[in-house]
C-alpha cells in the first residue's frame, strides 16, 4: 500500500505540534521517523494511526483520501501501530488479549486463536505460549505480540514506535529480521520512530527527520551518522565528557541482599559504591535493577541481607513498644485460662463465660489498638532515615510519585524543608525558591502548581528539591522522555554533586547514557546480577548481549 | 439432626441469600467495567420501596380492573426496581464519564439522598401486608435426591439468580462482549485503540449492573423480607460491596461469599435461639464484624501467612485464590482523544 | 471583593440552588402535601422564634463540629465516613462519666466533671477513629467500608448499653438511659438547650483547624498527603503517622460532639443520639468544597432545615427524611454541576495541551 501524507498540521491550544509535514511511503520500504523531543514525531504517527485527527491536511491510501476517526478505523484500512507501551491488557492472558476485539464472533474461539498464533509466531520465530498471563511477559515479547496481532488483522503499514527501548539483544535481532522479511518478502510498508542512529543506518531504507514540528529533510541510505546528525540538529553535538574522579570512601553497601516484589526475587545481591562515584543500572525492563534501587532506598525491604549507608545500617527504626500487640494477645489468653478455669470449677456458669470471653476480647482490641498506635507513632520507615542520612531518591513517575501535583513550588520548598518549627515561614520558602527557579532554569513562578510544569521542568524541580548535603541520590530514569540538551543539563548537574562527594546509582534503557555517565555498570537479567563491569571497557554490543542473559 | 433437615437448611440459605447474590453479580460487572457505584446501599432502599409499592398498588389496579393474581403485579414490581437500579448507577457513571466527577463522592452522597428519598416516598407504605413471589418447585427435577430439594425446590427468583450469576460468569469468561467488558475495565486506553468504545461499554454495564442491584432491592421486599418499613434492608449494600470485594471481582466467587455470609446469619440465628437472654441487639453486631474480618483478609497479610502454612503444592492455588487484584482502571475516568 | 465579581463567583450556585428547590417542590407535590405549607413551617420551625433560633443555634453547634474535625480528614485525602460513630463513641464516653462517676458521687461539681466528660468523649472518639485508620493502613481496609462497619457497631453498642447495663432502674424503656444529674450537664441558656460554652468551644476547633491548614507544617504535609500519598512520601512525609493523626484529631471532634449532643441536646444517652449529624457532616464539608468559613455558614443552613424540619413533620405529618433529601439532592447537584465550565465549556483539559507541548 503506497501511503500519502499531504501537508498535515495539527495544532494544540497554542502549539503547533505539526506544521504542514508531506511525505510517501512506499511498499517494501523500512523508513526512519527521526527527531529530537518535541520535534512532533509522536504527534505525526499518532495522527497516521488513527489515533489524533490532523488539524488540517489529507492522507492518501493508494491514492485515495482517507479520514481516520479511530485507531481502529486507520487498521481496518491497513495502518497499524505498535505503541512503545504496547496497547494490550497485562492482567489477561495472551490468548484472552490477542482476541480481545480481534473478530466479531459472539463466543470466545480460544482454539482457533491459539493456533493463529502459533502459526505466525512459527513463521517469524517467536516464542509465545498463549496460556501464560501477559504481565508475565517481557516487554519485547509484549511487543512480538502486538507485531503478530496487527499482522492478523492484515495490516499493510505498521508503525513501530521506539521498539528497542528496553529490549534485550536477541530480541532485537529477531525483531530486525522480521521487519526486514516483512518489508522485503510481503511487501509492507514499514516506519520506526527511533532516535537511536546507528539502528536507523543498519536498518532502513529511507529517513526523515522532523524539526520543530516540520519536516527538515529526508536521506536515502546509506548515509553516514554525522550526514544524519547534521539533519537533526542543524549541527554535530558531542555528549559532554565525564571527568574522571577518584571515589573516596564507600557510601552504599548492599550485602548478600535478596528483595522481591510478587513477580520477581532477586537473590543475594552485592554492591558497593564509594563517594562520587557513578554506577549505573542496565537491563530489560523489570530484570530487578529497578527493584535494587528501591531496595536501596528502603523503599521496599529486605528479605535477607544487609543495607548500610556511610557504614550505618538502614533498616527503619523499629518502635520501643513493638512487643506491645503481644501483650493484647497474652492478655486475652490469660483471661481465657482463667476463665475456664472459673468454668471447670463452677465459678462461672452459663452466659458468663461468653460474656466474659466477649469482654476480655474487647480489652484485648483495645490494647492492640492503642499499642499499634504507639508503634505508627514511634517507628520511623527504613526509606525515611535514608532520607535523613543524605540519601535521595528520584523515581521516574514524575507527576505519580516525585512531585504532588496541586501543590505550588513554593509548597514543595516548605515541605521539604526540615520543619524544627511548628509554622510554616511562607516568606523564607519562596525566597528560597526563588534561587532555586533561576539557578535550575525552570520555567514557573513560586505559585505555578507543578502539574503547570512541562515534563522537563517537573524533572528540574525535582532535583531542585534535593536536600543539601547529598551523601547518595538514586535516580529511575533521570533521563527518559528528555531531548538531548536538557539531558546533557541534567548530567551537568550531577556532575556539580560529584565533586561533592554525592554517589549517583542510576538506572536507564538506553546504553549509549549507561556507557558514558557511569564508572561501572551493573547488569540485571532475569533477577540476577550478571555482571558489574568497567564502562570504559565495555561495547554497547556486548552490553545488549549481557542484558540478554550472557555472563561477563 | 437429619439428613433431610441438613438439606433443608442448606436450601433456606441459598434462598436467603439470592438477593444478595444479585446485588453482588452487579456491582461485579460495574466495577469489572471500570466503574465503582457506592451507592448500592441507597438503591437497594428505593428499588425496594419501588418494587413493593409498584408491585401492591398494579395488584389492587388489576384486581380492580377484574385480573387477580399476584404474578403480572410482581413482575411489574421487579421491572420498576431494576429501572431505579439502572437509573441510580446510571447516574454515577454519568458524573464520572461526562463530568469528571469524582466517583466515590458522588455515590456515597447518592446513598445518602436515596435512602432518604426510599424513606419519604414509602412512608405510607409501611408495615402493610403485600404481594410476595410464589413458590414453584420445578416438577420433575425437584424429586431428585439431594439435589431437588436444594435446588429445584424454591422460587422463580432464585431460579433466575442462580441463572444469572452463571451468565455473567459466561459472558464474562466466554464471550466477545464479555472480554471486551474486561478490557476496559483494565485497560481502557488499550481498549481505545483496539476500537472499543470506552465509555458507551462503561454506561451500558453500569446500567445493566445497576438494574441487577434494583432487582436486589426488590427481591427484598417482594421475597425474603417482605414489605416496606423504614430502613428496611438499611447496610446490605455495604455487605455486598465488601463480598465483591472477598469475592476477586469475580461473579461466581462473589455468590459463594454470599452463601457464606448466609450461613453466618443462620449460625447467628440459632445461636440466638440457644441464648434468649442475651441481648438481640449484639447477634446484630456480627455481620459488621464479618465484613470487617472478611476485608481483612483480603486486604492484609493474615492471608499470605495462612497460606505459608498450607502444603506446598497448594500455596500456588491458593494464594491465587485468596489474592485477586482489583480491575486496573477501576474508578480511572477514561477521556477519549 | 466589588459586588460584580462576587456575584460572578456566586451565579452559578444560582440554578443549583434552584433545581434542589424544584426538586423538593416535585416531591412534595407527588408526596400530596403544599408546599407552601411546608416552607412556612420550615422558616417557623428553625428562625420562627427565640426558642426556635436557640434550637436551631443548640444544633448547630455538634455539626459545626464534626464537620470542623472532617476538613481535617478531608484535606488529608481519607474519607472518614465513620464521623457517625466516634460520635456515638464520644456520648457514650460521656455518659459513662456521668452516669458512672457523677451519678455515684453528687458532691463533686460541675466544673471538674464537665471538663472530665468531654476529654473522655474526645478520647474515646479519637480512639474509635484511630481503629478505623489502623484497619486501612495495617489491615489494607479501605476506610469507607471500616467506617460504615465501625458506625454500625457504634450504635448496637448504644442499644446494648441503654437496654443492659445502663437500663433505667424502672427498667423496660428502650429509648435511652435515665437523665443525667444536673452538675454533669453543660451549662445551658435557659429555656432552651443551647450551650454558650459548646459553640464557643466549636469557634475555637474551627478556628484552630484554619490556622493549622494554612500555616504549620503539619498542615501543609496533610495537604501534600490528600492530593499524592506516595508523592508525599517519597518527599518525606510519614503518610502513616499522618494518617492516623488526622482521624483521631478529627475523632476528638467528632467525640467532643457527641458529649455535646447527650450533655445538652438531651440529658441522657438516647438510641438516636447521633441523629445522623456525622453524614450531614460530610455533606456539609463536600458542598462547602472544603473551604472552612462556607461549612460554617452552610452548617448553620442545615441545622435550620432539620430543625425547621421537626415542626413540619408535627405540623404536616411529613416524614422527617424530608431535610435530607433537600440536603443530599443539593450536594449531589454542587458535585456534579459545581464545576460549570467543566458542563459548558470545552472539552480539553490544560494539562493536556502541556503533555503535547513537551512530548
Amino acid at each position: 500500500m503506497r501511503v500519502e501524507l499531504q501537508d498535515i498540521h495539527k495544532v494544540f491550544g497554542l502549539v503547533h505540534a505539526n506544521r504542514g509535514i508531506s511525505l510517501i511511503l512506499e511498499p517494501g520500504s523500512i523508513y526512519a521517523v527521526l527527531g529530537e523531543n518535541g520535534a512532533g514525531k509522536s504527534t505525526l504517527m499518532k495522527i497516521l494511526s488513527g489515533f489524533q485527527k490532523p488539524t488540517s491536511g489529507t492522507i492518501l491510501l493508494d491514492g485515495k483520501p482517507a479520514i481516520f476517526e479511530t485507531p481502529i478505523d486507520a487498521l481496518q484500512r491497513g495502518v497499524g501501530m505498535v505503541y512503545q507501551d504496547p496497547a494490550d491488557f497485562p492482567p489477561l492472558r495472551v490468548v484472552e488479549n490477542h482476541l480481545l476485539a480481534y473478530d466479531t464472533k459472539f463466543q470466545l474461539a480460544f482454539t482457533a486463536a491459539a493456533d493463529t498464533l502459533h502459526t505466525y509466531a512459527q513463521r517469524f520465530n517467536f516464542h509465545i505460549d498463549p496460556q501464560v498471563h501477559v504481565d508475565s511477559m517481557t516487554l519485547g515479547e509484549r511487543q512480538q505480540m502486538e507485531v503478530l496481532r496487527l499482522l492478523a488483522l492484515g495490516a499493510d503499514l505498521l508503525i513501530l514506535d521506539e521498539p528497542t527501548t528496553g529490549i534485550s539483544a536477541e530480541q532485537k535481532e529477531a525483531l530486525f529480521n522480521t521487519i526486514r522479511r516483512l518489508a522485503y518478502e510481503d511487501q509492507k510498508t514499514i516506519v520506526l520512530v527511533s532516535h537511536k542512529l546507528e539502528e536507523v543506518l543498519e536498518l532502513c531504507s529511507e529517513v526523515f527527520v522532523l524539526r520543530q514540528g516540520e519536516l527538515a529533510g529526508s536521506l536515502k541510505l546509506p548515509a553516514t551518522a554525522n550526514d544524519l546528525v547534521k539533519l537533526m540538529f542543524g549541527q554535530e553535538t558531542e555528549r559532554t565528557e565525564r571527568s574522571p574522579i577518584d571515589a573516596g570512601k564507600s557510601v552504599l553497601t548492599l550485602a548478600h541482599a535478596s528483595f522481591g516484589d510478587r513477580r520477581l526475587t532477586c537473590e543475594s545481591i552485592d554492591l558497593s559504591l564509594r563517594e562520587s562515584e557513578v554506577v549505573g543500572l542496565a537491563g530489560l525492563e523489570g530484570s530487578g535493577q529497578g527493584l535494587l534501587l528501591r531496595a536501596a532506598a528502603g523503599l521496599i525491604p529486605l528479605k535477607e541481607g544487609k543495607l548500610t549507608l556511610d557504614d550505618l545500617p538502614v533498616e527503619g527504626k523499629r518502635s520501643p513498644f513493638f512487643w506491645m500487640p503481644w501483650v493484647a494477645g497474652l492478655f486475652f489468653l490469660i483471661r481465657l485460662v482463667m476463665l475456664m478455669i472459673g468454668r471447670v470449677s463452677g465459678a462461672i456458669v452459663g452466659l458468663a463465660l461468653l460474656g466474659g470471653i466477649a469482654v476480655a476480647a474487647i480489652l484485648s482490641a483495645t490494647i492492640w489498638l492503642i499499642s499499634e498506635i504507639l508503634i505508627v507513632w514511634t517507628s520511623e520507615s527504613a526509606y525515611h532515615q535514608f532520607q535523613k542520612r543524605g540519601g535521595a531518591f528520584v523515581p521516574a513517575g514524575r507527576l505519580e510519585e516525585g512531585l504532588v501535583p496541586n501543590l505550588t513550588l513554593t509548597e514543595h520548598m516548605a515541605l521539604v524543608t526540615p520543619d524544627h518549627q511548628f509554622t510554616v515561614h511562607w516568606d523564607r520558602a519562596e525566597t528560597s525558591i526563588k534561587e532555586l527557579i533561576q539557578r535550575y532554569n525552570i520555567i514557573g513562578r513560586p505559585n505555578s502548581l507543578v502539574n503547570e510544569l512541562s515534563g522537563g521542568n517537573q524533572q528540574r524541580t525535582m532535583l531542585a528539591l534535593l536536600r543539601n548535603p547529598l551523601r547518595l541520590v538514586l535516580l529511575e530514569h533521570p533521563t527518559r522522555g528528555l531531548d538531548i540538551t536538557s539531558a546533557n543539563w541534567i548530567w551537568d548537574l550531577f556532575q556539580e554533586r560529584r565533586l561533592e562527594g554525592t554517589a549517583i546509582l542510576f538506572m536507564s534503557a538506553d546504553l549509549d547514557e549507561l556507557r558514558e555517565r557511569s564508572d561501572r555498570i551493573a547488569v540485571f537479567s532475569g533477577g540476577e546480577m550478571v555482571g558489574l563491569v568497567d564502562a570504559n571497557e565495555i561495547t554497547v554490543e556486548d552490553l545488549g548481549h549481557m542484558i540478554g542473559g550472557q555472563r561477563a | 439432626m437429619s439428613d433431610s433437615d441438613l438439606i433443608k437448611i442448606l436450601a433456606s440459605i441459598l434462598a436467603q441469600s439470592a438477593p444478595l447474590m444479585l446485588a453482588i453479580t452487579g456491582e461485579t460487572i460495574t466495577e469489572r467495567v471500570g466503574v465503582i457505584n457506592l451507592s448500592i446501599d441507597g438503591s437497594m432502599l428505593i428499588s425496594a420501596m419501588t418494587g413493593f409499592v409498584v408491585a401492591l398498588n398494579a395488584g389492587q389496579a388489576l384486581t380492580a380492573a377484574g385480573i387477580p393474581g399476584d404474578t403480572l403485579p410482581i413482575l411489574a414490581g421487579f421491572a420498576a426496581a431494576a429501572l431505579i437500579g439502572a437509573l441510580a448507577a446510571l447516574l454515577v457513571a454519568w458524573g464520572s464519564i461526562r463530568l469528571k466527577q469524582d466517583q466515590v463522592a458522588v455515590g456515597f452522597v447518592l446513598t445518602l439522598l436515596l435512602a432518604d428519598m426510599a424513606n419519604f416516598l414509602g412512608q405510607n407504605f409501611t408495615h402493610i401486608p403485600g404481594p410476595s413471589v410464589a413458590h414453584t418447585p420445578i416438577p420433575i427435577l425437584k424429586d431428585i435426591p439431594i439435589l431437588g430439594p436444594l435446588f429445584f425446590d424454591h422460587d422463580l427468583l432464585i431460579y433466575s439468580t442462580l441463572l444469572i450469576v452463571a451468565s455473567a460468569w459466561w459472558w464474562l469468561y466466554r464471550t466477545q462482549p464479555g472480554l471486551q467488558l474486561r478490557g476496559v475495565g483494565e485497560r481502557p486506553q488499550s481498549a481505545f485503540v483496539r476500537g472499543v468504545p470506552v465509555n458507551r461499554l462503561r454506561y451500558l454495564y453500569t446500567a445493566v449492573g445497576g438494574a441487577l442491584v434494583g432487582l436486589s432491592g426488590a427481591a427484598f421486599s417482594l421475597d425474603i423480607k417482605l414489605g416496606w418499613s423504614d430502613n428496611h434492608i438499611l447496610g446490605i449494600g455495604w455487605i455486598a460491596l465488601a463480598i465483591v470485594i472477598f469475592g476477586g471481582w469475580h461473579p461466581v466467587r462473589g455468590a459463594a461469599g454470599a452463601l457464606l455470609f448466609g450461613l453466618t446469619k443462620y449460625i447467628a440465628t440459632v445461636l440466638q435461639q440457644s441464648f434468649p437472654q442475651v441481648p438481640v441487639v449484639l447477634f446484630n453486631a456480627l455481620q459488621w464484624l464479618l465484613m470487617m474480618g472478611v476485608l481483612l483478609m483480603v486486604g492484609s497479610d493474615i492471608s499470605k501467612r495462612l497460606v505459608s502454612i498450607a502444603p506446598e503444592a497448594l500455596q500456588g492455588p491458593l494464594s491465587r485464590m485468596l489474592r485477586v487484584a482489583p480491575p486496573e482502571g477501576l474508578g480511572q475516568a477514561f477521556l477519549e482523544d | 471583593m466589588n459586588t460584580r465579581t462576587f456575584l460572578q463567583k456566586i451565579w452559578p450556585s444560582v440554578p443549583i440552588l434552584l433545581a434542589a428547590l424544584v426538586i423538593t417542590l416535585l416531591l412534595l407535590i407527588v408526596s400530596d402535601n403544599s408546599p407552601l405549607v411546608t416552607y412556612e413551617a420550615l422558616w417557623t420551625g428553625s428562625f420562627g422564634s427565640a426558642d426556635r433560633t436557640l434550637s436551631t443555634l443548640a444544633f448547630w453547634v455538634p455539626l459545626l463540629l464534626c464537620s470542623t474535625g472532617l476538613l481535617v480528614t478531608f484535606t488529608a485525602g481519607l474519607w472518614n465516613i465513620g464521623v457517625e460513630g466516634q460520635m456515638v463513641m464520644g456520648a457514650i464516653g460521656a455518659s459513662w462519666i456521668a452516669l458512672r462517676l457523677s451519678a455515684a458521687n453528687p458532691a463533686i461539681p460541675g466544673w471538674i466533671i464537665i471538663p472530665v466528660e468531654l476529654l473522655t468523649a474526645m478520647g474515646l472518639g479519637a480512639l474509635w477513629a484511630a481503629l478505623a485508620a489502623v484497619l486501612k493502613i495495617r489491615g489494607g481496609v479501605h476506610e469507607i467500608f471500616g467506617g460504615v462497619a465501625l458506625n454500625s457497631l457504634a450504635i448496637i453498642f448504644t442499644n446494648y448499653l441503654i437496654s443492659g447495663p445502663w437500663q433505667p432502674p424502672e427498667g423496660g424503656s428502650f429509648r435511652g438511659t435515665q437523665p443525667f444529674p444536673q452538675q454533669a450537664l453543660l451549662p445551658l441558656l435557659d429555656p432552651s438547650r443551647f450551650s454558650p460554652l459548646s459553640l464557643g468551644l466549636a469557634l475555637l476547633a474551627l478556628l484552630a483547624v484554619v490556622l493549622t491548614l494554612r500555616g504549620t507544617h503539619w498542615g501543609l504535609r496533610l495537604k501534600a498527603l490528600g492530593k499524592n500519598l506516595r508523592g508525599a512520601f517519597i518527599l518525606g512525609v510519614s503518610s502513616e503517622r499522618e494518617a492516623i493523626l488526622a482521624m483521631m484529631f478529627c475523632g476528638a471532634l467528632a467525640g467532643l460532639a457527641g458529649s455535646v449532643r447527650v450533655l445538652s441536646w438531651f440529658d441522657s444517652l438516647r438510641q438516636s443520639i447521633s441523629g445522623g449529624i456525622g453524614f450531614l457532616a460530610i455533606l456539609i464539608v463536600l458542598l462547602a468544597g472544603m473551604r472552612p468559613l462556607w461549612s460554617l455558614f452552610i452548617a448553620l443552613v442545615f441545622s435550620a432545615l432539620l430543625n425547621g424540619g421537626t415542626i413540619v413533620q408535627l405540623r404536616t405529618q411529613l416524614h422527617s427524611s424530608l431535610s435530607g433529601i433537600i440536603q443530599g439532592t443539593l450536594v449531589l447537584f454542587v458535585l456534579l454541576f459545581g464545576d460549570f465550565d467543566r458542563l459548558f465549556g470545552p472539552n480539553q483539559p490544560q494539562s493536556e495541551v502541556m503533555e503535547v507541548a513537551d512530548e
